[in-house]
């Protein structure tokens, strides 16, 4: 019953990770798209504005999963790393470039060392999901047995679901992100942008619920356990719901709905996440490993437990007032596009 | 598994490669870490002093402090994040058998990095939004959290060296404590020490470089304060720290005799055993070494007929390395003595004149003090954990089976080793670079606001 509890409180964790450190990701990726420094610049500008604040706390719920899953599921967490040692260090190499890569670039001001930096910080940004993406998917194909480093290093990661799945992360982190920033330049007063990127949300939304649909045919082919999984009773309805939320959301940026669209485009996409979860559960590596297996003792269990509820009755309410103070309309005299972003 | 075949080719799954990789990141991240837990408080401190007396000077160290740390605070947190990573990747053996017992510190660590993440955000990017008094209260939680994380992280270390709070029936974990594991004989000592290292590690490397200004001759208000500041945290840490590096090593003394053996070189046991300073270690011998009759019996047991246990009563599969852990034990000593020593000329000159040495030699002395003190750490870190080898738990689980199994892993250790090249050369450019940003003589009300920390 603990152990369930915290595996939700993981997934819940991969979910925030998802819905609100990909979109940083997403950030990255529509500034490599973002063009010329001159003809980008309002863009670039929009998208540090709107990352620049929230992305370190966003990543720690990377962190928040790591250090939950290793104490309440160890063996869990000792077969996934090892086994996927791989797409895991170039997650972590790929953290570091788009992290400090950001960080730089906001400290320097000559036109090629924001470029180089830039550079650095996009193309990191579109490289890390795919590797994160495909990890989940060797681990929601089956090909991550239990045990250390027992499945292949390489072929766990680098087949069709996997490379599928990479996809797909990448491409839902783009598409929240244009969502997300849809609204917040037209919180800023720029309709502009906010049309370009109501476009790109479109376009997107429709790019990734193709890749959904090739997805599922891919893991009907590629993965039939999963498959069953998925369109079985449990798991069936979560599906359903996230091709509603993906048709809604289409629906609400077609009539220019910013801020409502941004929950049915994160409902959509934690709807597959929790339809993964659902269809595995109770097993947390699909062939041979229940939860109740990959529970540590039920001391750990509680004390994790106690930890979380006082760790989150501090941490949700600082979370709260940081997103708050960031989504008001920022000094409306000093709209960003007043103050040149190279000379931030 | 062809494609695992042609991995092997590139490296054998290797402790060493292991050892090497993780060593290298966190010694790497532990610098920038320091600086995440020390300079937060010297931030608000200026800040603070700029808002009850509107000088300009204190107002501008504040945001180009602040400026940096945001810069810092970015690099550390991602560079953090590796580690998180590696203790699977590398230490899968680790993780599977006691990840149960010392994930707990972990796990509140991880709330204390979103307190300081969350409430770093806030502060830097509130400068101009909120009221002051709100803005100095915001970034009180990423002092208080940025302690209490290095508390919890290496409470997990401490654990490694005084493994208890779980019980193994039959090699199968079957119950566990992980508050008795938190709170073992060696946290307290070691998270100590650790705390007040980041503390000189800050203060003087901070100081350092304002030292290098005034030697250049900036010799302004701003300039001064900007020394003097960090210094005084330096010098005020420095003394503590010796009594607390004394008692951290009376805990090794007791708890784990091998290591003290080999951070004194020492091979035969008994009494009136003398303190070694420096020489290396072959064929069970010292040599080199400068000795001071019965000092180690007198520093462990203030008694000159006080014994020591040395290596010849450790069997020969579980000793360390020798000379690198006596080797790093002295010089983390001997940089404290000298930080101390440093302190007390400062302080002196300090009571006596209420300024700063006038000698250059002074300056000149807290120019490198900064980088020695980060020099001290990481040796401190050597003597810790290669003295704990061939354990990665002490008495209770062998690096090598630890390790991840899986071919390969050595390159990893390259990937890492390109990417931090890479980061250092970009880190140290760009905080030379902020460093740099022109000053005007003497800063006036004008230059505080123009100065954006983001």
């Amino acid at each position: 019953m603990l152990a369930t509890g915290l595996l939700a409180l993981a997934w819940a964790g991969i979910s925030a990770y998802v819905l609100l450190a990909g979109a940083d990701f997403g950030g990255g990726l529509w500034d490599l798209l973002a063009g010329g420094s001159r003809r980008g610049e309002r863009q670039r500008a929009l998208i540090e504005h709107s990352v620049g604040p929230v992305w370190e706390a966003n990543h720690v719920w990377l962190i928040f999963v790591l250090v939950l899953v290793w104490t309440a599921f160890p063996p869990l967490f000792a077969a996934v790393s090892s086994t996927l040692y791989i797409p895991l260090t170039l997650v972590a190499l790929g953290v570091i470039a788009r992290g400090s890569a950001f960080a730089f670039r906001k400290a320097v001001t000559e036109l090629w060392q924001r470029r180089l930096f830039g550079a650095a910080f996009a193309f990191s940004s579109v490289v890390t999901p795919f590797f994160l993406g495909a990890a989940g998917g060797a681990i929601a194909s089956g090909r991550v047995p239990p045990g250390i480093a027992a499945g292949d290093i390489l072929t766990s990661w680098w087949n069709p679901t996997s490379v599928m799945a990479g996809a797909f992360t990448v491409g839902a982190c783009a598409y929240l992100a244009a969502v997300y920033l849809t609204a917040d330049a037209r919180r800023d007063g720029q309709a502009d942008l906010a049309e370009q990127f109501r476009r790109r949300s479109l376009i997107t939304g429709i790019v990734l619920g193709g890749l959904a649909i090739t997805g599922l045919l891919v893991v009907h082919i590629d993965a039939p356990l999963l498959y069953a999984r998925l369109t079985g009773p449990v798991a069936l309805p979560l599906v359903v719901l996230s091709i509603v939320a993906g048709a809604l959301s289409l629906g609400l940026l077609l009539i220019r709905r910013f801020v409502l669209v941004r929950v049915t485009a994160a409902l959509a996409v934690a709807a597959v996440l929790w339809g993964w979860g659902l269809a595995q559960y109770p097993d947390v590596l699909l062939p041979g490993l229940t939860i109740s297996q990959a529970a540590a003792p039920p001391g750990t269990l509680l004390a994790t437990a106690i930890c979380m509820a006082v760790g989150l009755a501090l941490l949700l309410p600082s979370l709260a007032w940081l997103f708050l103070q960031f989504q008001r309309a920022t000094n409306p005299g000093k709209a960003p596009q007043s103050r040149p972003w190279y000379s931030r | 598994m062809l494609s695992s075949a042609l991995l092997l080719a590139g490296g054998a799954a290797s402790p060493v490669a292991a050892r090497s990789q993780m060593g290298f990141s966190l010694g790497w991240h532990i610098i920038v870490a320091c600086l995440g837990v020390g300079m937060p408080g010297l931030v608000l401190f200026v800040e603070w002093r700029g808002q009850r007396t509107a000088d300009p000077s204190y107002r501008l160290l504040a945001r180009r402090w602040a400026k940096a740390l945001g810069v810092l605070f970015a690099v550390g947190a991602v560079s953090g994040t590796i580690l998180s990573f590696e203790m699977g990747v590398l230490w899968s053996g680790l993780m599977d058998n006691y990840g149960a017992v010392i994930g707990l510190p972990f796990a509140i660590e991880g709330f204390a990095f979103f307190i300081e993440a969350i409430f770093l955000g806030i502060y830097l990017y509130g400068w101009e939004r909120l009221p002051p008094r709100t803005h100095l209260l915001s970034g009180l939680p990423i002092v208080v959290a940025g302690v209490a994380s290095a508390f919890f992280v290496v409470s997990a270390n401490a654990w490694m060296n005084s493994p208890q709070g779980f019980t193994v029936i039959g090699g199968r974990l079957v119950g566990v404590d992980p508050w008795a594991a938190m709170f073992n004989p060696a946290t307290w000592p070691e998270t100590i020490h650790m705390i007040l290292a980041a503390f000189m590690v800050t203060g003087f490397l901070m100081a350092s470089v304002y030292a290098v200004a005034m030697l250049r001759g900036r010799r302004d208000r701003y300039h001064r304060l900007g020394l003097l500041i960090p210094l005084v945290l330096g010098v005020v840490a420095a003394p503590v720290q010796i009594l607390v590096g004394d008692w951290a090593t009376r805990y090794v003394a007791s708890n784990q005799p091998t290591k003290l053996a080999a951070m004194e070189g020492l091979f035969r046991s008994g009494t009136h055993v003398p303190l070694s300073v420096g020489g290396y270690y072959s064929g069970d011998e010292l040599h080199g070494a400068l000795h001071i009759p019965d000092g180690l019996s007198l520093l462990v047991h203030l008694n000159p007929d006080g014994y020591v246990v040395g290596l010849d009563r450790i069997p020969l599969d579980v000793r360390p390395p020798v000379t690198i852990v006596h080797l790093a034990f002295d010089t983390m000593v001997g940089i404290g003595f000298a930080l101390l020593a440093l302190g007390i000329w400062f302080g002196y000159c300090w009571w006596r004149r209420r300024e700063l040495p006038r000698s250059r030699w002074f300056l000149r002395a807290v120019a490198v003090s900064g980088v020695a003190a980060v020099a001290a750490m990481e040796a401190g870190w050597i003597t810790t954990e290669v003295g704990r080898q061939p354990w990665i738990v002490y008495q209770v689980l062998r690096v090598d089976d630890a390790v991840n199994p899986a071919p390969g892993l050595s390159w990893g250790l390259a990937a890492v080793l390109a990417v931090y090249l890479v980061l250092t050369v970009a880190t140290v450019y760009v905080l030379r670079r902020l460093a740099r940003t022109p000053l005007p003589v003497a800063p006036q009300e004008y230059d505080v606001a123009r100065y954006q920390v983001v």
